[in-house]
């Protein structure tokens, strides 16, 4: 049985036939190449899957594709517009918020949501607002400067 | 080294592999899509011990998509054992086969392996075997283990020990404890840990019938390491054995390894003709990627009346889990290297038993036995102080030799390079703001708080190692070349794997050759580009690997200044490198590198025997390990009603000597603490009385959250190590080693008017508060 699904990923619209126990996750590293998405737990507790759906950061390891139906999703890849790095990408890079990666996209992601709701939080609300996505590398102080750099830039963009 | 003005090391550059893995477009070992390409999953053992007594496939091979379903017998023969390279007297080993035979050994142990055209069709394969077991007795205690008719791990070991190591130091330990005014006694419990890196592991497996060989991509810290061991595996030599660490998604020791799946994958490319690809679940992560630590350990100090300890004398019992993986024995040797910290101990005794149990090997974890070393006897410290009524820095600062008395001999046989274990102490305290955070401490008691305040003064092992000290060589290779247009490619033999060496290698190499950082290219990760390496872990990569590249642009300068003298037509001894320009008194031009790269491959006008090309590699063996060290300081507040664990300040001073880039220093070190900051508060692997792993998800494994963190204030002291050249030390693991028994310390201070003085780890709030219960009833 497949169910025919359109998506927005990143600004174009999709349409896919898809067996309904596929993971959004696979969809979009797998049927879309946007490899970007990493899998790091399978059940929702690390982020690094972190994609917006409709502009709210989802666990896409842990939702069907075929529940994005009619959805705009945007993934890492869609994050940057002509070549310009979004703000939350660049404190990523200004502020050493990374290390091995991994965890990064779904960081990103959740970072951008976080920014969009609260144009300038403090560290606590960062702290806060980032529990839901897990780093092993960074101990977490980077990337909460690099999320207050984002909203240095006038964040959310 | 030539003496060059440093543009760019001791500077906080951002780092140049950023921009890809910030935008989502790295690849890593399971971004990889190759035409054909096969997936393969694994059915792993419910039980800690049973025999197999029958394996249905036939459902699972009826699958659509399902390829291939391969037992232990199809397999086992076809493949070598699993290596371990620990070079232990006596070892008892056990065969370890890549799929189990007619028993398993520990919860995930792999019995069946499925290969399927898709993911999800490989996980229907594994859902529908059907493995009978004959469930065995479980034995998951050492302690237990190792009394007289235990149940055995392994039946045809005849023994669940796999080796005692003595490490007897200094003077006469006997006569140190006849000596003794009092002999204080402690058992710890250094708990098991799981590394979690939060990509789990992946091996794609490519064989090239036609040339007869092999392409596999790993989630790896040690390419080299799978190139020169799975040839005895697989069968295919080293020299047609390509192995690739494209981006890894942090190791911490995990990937260090040389694993069953790695070589299966690779039998599977070249059985099957296909290429095929394993990605790890996060479950099989828990229960069949190494586990760290796991040590218990009784410990005797002797000291006189005034603090002065005479003598330590040890017995730990390592946890090695059922099977020893490539380094599982060596861990717990290293705690025998670095028993007495920082400290003046004269006379050590040590026995460590390595131990089999029903579970998941244990292996090297970020820090790797000097973690363990580091928390006893800073724990032992803090002991020693109060059951002496004696002050607890006082008492470290009296044992502390002198920055002068290095290189400084210990009785666990090491030399320590270079040191000023005073100067990091002061450093912190300065930091910390000692005086009015003792205040602090006083006032918090007096209203009835638990406050408490934690100090630990460490010494670590770092660039390990000396080939002396290895099993197959310690040292690192580096090849740098200066292209025909100028630009710079340098090949380092790590392997990074987020410690950002593309950024701090390119300092160094822009430095040396004096050239625009922008101009050079770091590679790594890929035998096919880096012929020989000893890769990434034991914070070795910039101390060892930096080293070899600096040796390398040594050489280039040399030769390029041939090519200078020829070209300027002065005597080679006349010419002078600087900022990338060779000169010469009276000459009438200056030469770039690039310029003289040009000439040395058009190759139209060299020097009378000067071979064209301008690229040289080096071996760099270091003469001894590196010693870093530091202080840190940490005041925590307990919530008296839940046990909860609050940490105030946290301080860490850390020496590892200068510094390349000082913002990837200081991410390693917060990356750390974090670690630490898990072991000594949340993280415990447990395991059931019957071998069950209890935390085996992200959801039963308590890592460290952001807002579990507090805000690091962190400072720096620079002693160099006369070791290499660069003068520095690593710090890799630095963190990870301070931090957990200055945390611990501080949770048990602010105990201390409960009577507390040691609770073993994970500080949980469930434990402080049993410990703040009971004592409470008990002083009522």
């Amino acid at each position: 049985m497949s169910i025919p699904v359109r998506i927005t990923i990143n600004g174009t619209l999709r349409q896919f036939d898809l067996d309904p126990r596929m993971l959004l996750v696979h969809l979009l590293r797998d049927a879309c190449t946007l490899t970007g998405t990493h899998v790091g737990c399978e059940t929702g507790i690390c982020g690094a899957c972190t994609v917006l759906l409709d502009g709210s950061a989802v666990k896409s390891c842990t939702m069907f594709a075929v529940q994005a139906d009619g959805a705009e999703v945007t993934t890492i890849e869609g994050l940057a517009k002509n070549g310009d790095l979004h703000p939350v990408q660049q404190g990523f890079w200004e502020r050493h918020g990374l290390q091995c990666g991994y965890c990064t996209p779904g960081m990103i992601m959740t970072s951008v949501q976080l920014l969009s709701r609260n144009a300038k939080p403090s560290r606590e609300e960062i702290a806060h607002g980032l529990a839901g996505n897990l780093c092993r590398c960074t101990g977490y102080s980077h990337i909460i400067d690099a999320v207050q750099y984002a909203a240095g830039m006038g964040g959310a963009r | 080294m030539s003496a060059q003005a440093k543009k760019y090391s001791g500077q906080p550059l951002k780092r140049i592999e950023d921009p890809r893995l910030i935008k989502g477009i790295g690849t890593y070992t399971d971004d990889l899509r190759l035409p054909g390409l096969l997936h393969v999953a694994f059915v792993r053992s419910p039980h800690a011990h049973a025999r197999v007594t029958s394996i249905d496939t036939s459902v699972a091979k009826a699958i659509k998509g399902v390829v291939a379903v391969l037992t232990g017998a199809d397999v086992n023969e076809k493949c070598g054992v699993v290596p371990c390279a620990a070079a232990i007297p006596d070892l008892k080993l056990p065969k370890h086969t890549v799929l189990a035979g007619d028993r398993v050994y520990f919860v995930g142990h792999p019995v069946v392996v499925v290969v399927a055209d898709d993911a999800y069709a490989a996980r229907d394969g594994v859902d529908a075997v059907e493995v009978e077991y004959d469930p065995l007795p479980v034995v998951v205690n050492p302690e237990e283990a190792i009394k007289p008719g235990a149940t055995l791990t392994h039946p045809d070991l005849g023994t669940n020990v796999a080796f005692t190591h003595n490490v007897n130091g200094g003077t006469d330990i006997d006569e140190a404890f006849r000596r003794a005014d009092r002999v204080i006694k402690q058992r710890v419990y250094h708990q098991r840990l799981t590394p979690m890196p939060i990509e789990p592991r992946a091996v794609v497996a490519s064989y090239h019938a036609g040339e007869g060989t092999m392409s596999i991509w790993s989630s790896t810290q040690v390419p080299h390491y799978l190139r020169t061991l799975l040839p005895g595996m697989i069968g295919v030599a080293e020299n047609k054995l390509r192995i690739v660490a494209p981006e890894v998604g942090g190791g911490f020791g995990a990937k260090l390894n040389v694993y069953a799946e790695e070589a299966l994958c690779g039998h599977l490319a070249m059985r099957l003709g296909a290429p095929v690809k394993w990605a790890e679940s996060r479950r099989e992560n828990a229960t069949s990627t190494i586990h760290g630590r796991d040590q218990i350990g009784y410990y005797e100090v002797a000291v006189k009346n005034d603090g002065t300890i005479l003598g330590l004398k040890a017995r730990t019992i390592a946890d090695l889990g059922s099977y020893c993986q490539l380094l599982t024995p060596a861990v717990p040797t290293l705690t025998g290297l670095v028993l007495t910290g920082c400290y003046r101990i004269p006379a050590v005794k040590m026995e460590i038993v390595g131990v089999y149990t029903h579970k998941m090997a244990t292996d090297a974890y970020r820090g790797a036995g000097r973690p363990e070393a580091t928390y006893l006897i800073e724990r032992l410290m803090d002991l020693v102080a109060k059951e002496l009524g004696l002050d607890r820095v006082d008492l470290r600062l009296k044992h502390f030799p002198a920055p002068t008395e290095f290189p400084f001999g210990t009785a666990c046989g090491v030399t320590y390079d270079s040191g000023n274990y005073q100067g990091a102490l002061e450093k912190a305290r300065q930091l910390a703001d000692w005086k009015a955070l003792m205040s602090e401490r006083t006032a918090a008691r007096k209203s009835g708080r638990l406050f408490g305040v934690g100090v630990s003064t460490y010494v670590e092992i770092c660039a390990i190692g000396p080939s002396a000290a290895m099993p197959a060589g310690g040292w690192e290779w580096g090849c740098v070349r200066v292209e025909i247009s100028g630009k710079v490619t340098a090949i380092t033999g790590t392997s990074p794997h987020g410690q950002g060496q593309e950024t701090s290698f390119a300092q160094i190499v822009a430095d040396q050759l004096g050239v625009s950082i922008e101009d050079v290219v770091v590679m790594h990760g890929d035998t096919a580009v880096a012929h020989y390496g000893r890769d990434t872990y034991g914070s070795r990569a910039t101390v060892i690997g930096g080293t070899a590249l600096v040796m390398c642009t040594d050489k280039i300068i040399a030769k390029a200044k041939i090519f200078a003298a020829h070209l300027l037509k002065v005597a080679p001894d006349q010419v002078a490198f600087a900022d990338g320009q060779f000169s010469a008194p009276g000459a009438e031009k200056t030469l770039s590198l690039a310029a003289i790269a040009g000439e040395a491959y058009v190759a139209k006008n060299l020097p009378p025997g000067l071979e064209p090309g301008l690229e040289a590699s080096s071996f760099f063996e270091i003469p001894n390990f590196t010693f870093p060290f530091g202080t840190h300081i940490v005041a925590v507040e307990i919530d008296r009603e839940t046990g909860q664990v609050a940490i105030q300040k946290y301080v860490a001073v850390d020496d590892c000597g200068p510094q390349i880039n000082p913002l990837l220093v200081e991410g390693q070190v917060q990356g750390g603490i974090a670690h630490s900051i898990g072991q000594a508060l949340f993280e415990q692997t447990v395991y059931d009385e019957n071998g069950q792993l209890l935390t085996g998800e992200f959801m039963d494994y308590a890592m460290p959250r952001a807002t579990d963190i507090p805000e690091y204030i962190l400072g720096h002291t620079v002693t160099p190590s006369p070791t290499n050249p660069l003068g520095i030390k690593g710090v890799g693991e630095a963190g990870t080693i301070g931090a957990t028994p200055a945390v611990a310390n501080a949770v048990i201070d602010a105990l201390e008017s409960l009577g507390v003085t040691h609770l073993d780890m994970p500080l949980t709030p469930e434990r402080v508060w049993r410990a703040i219960h009971q004592r409470t009833v008990a002083t009522v």
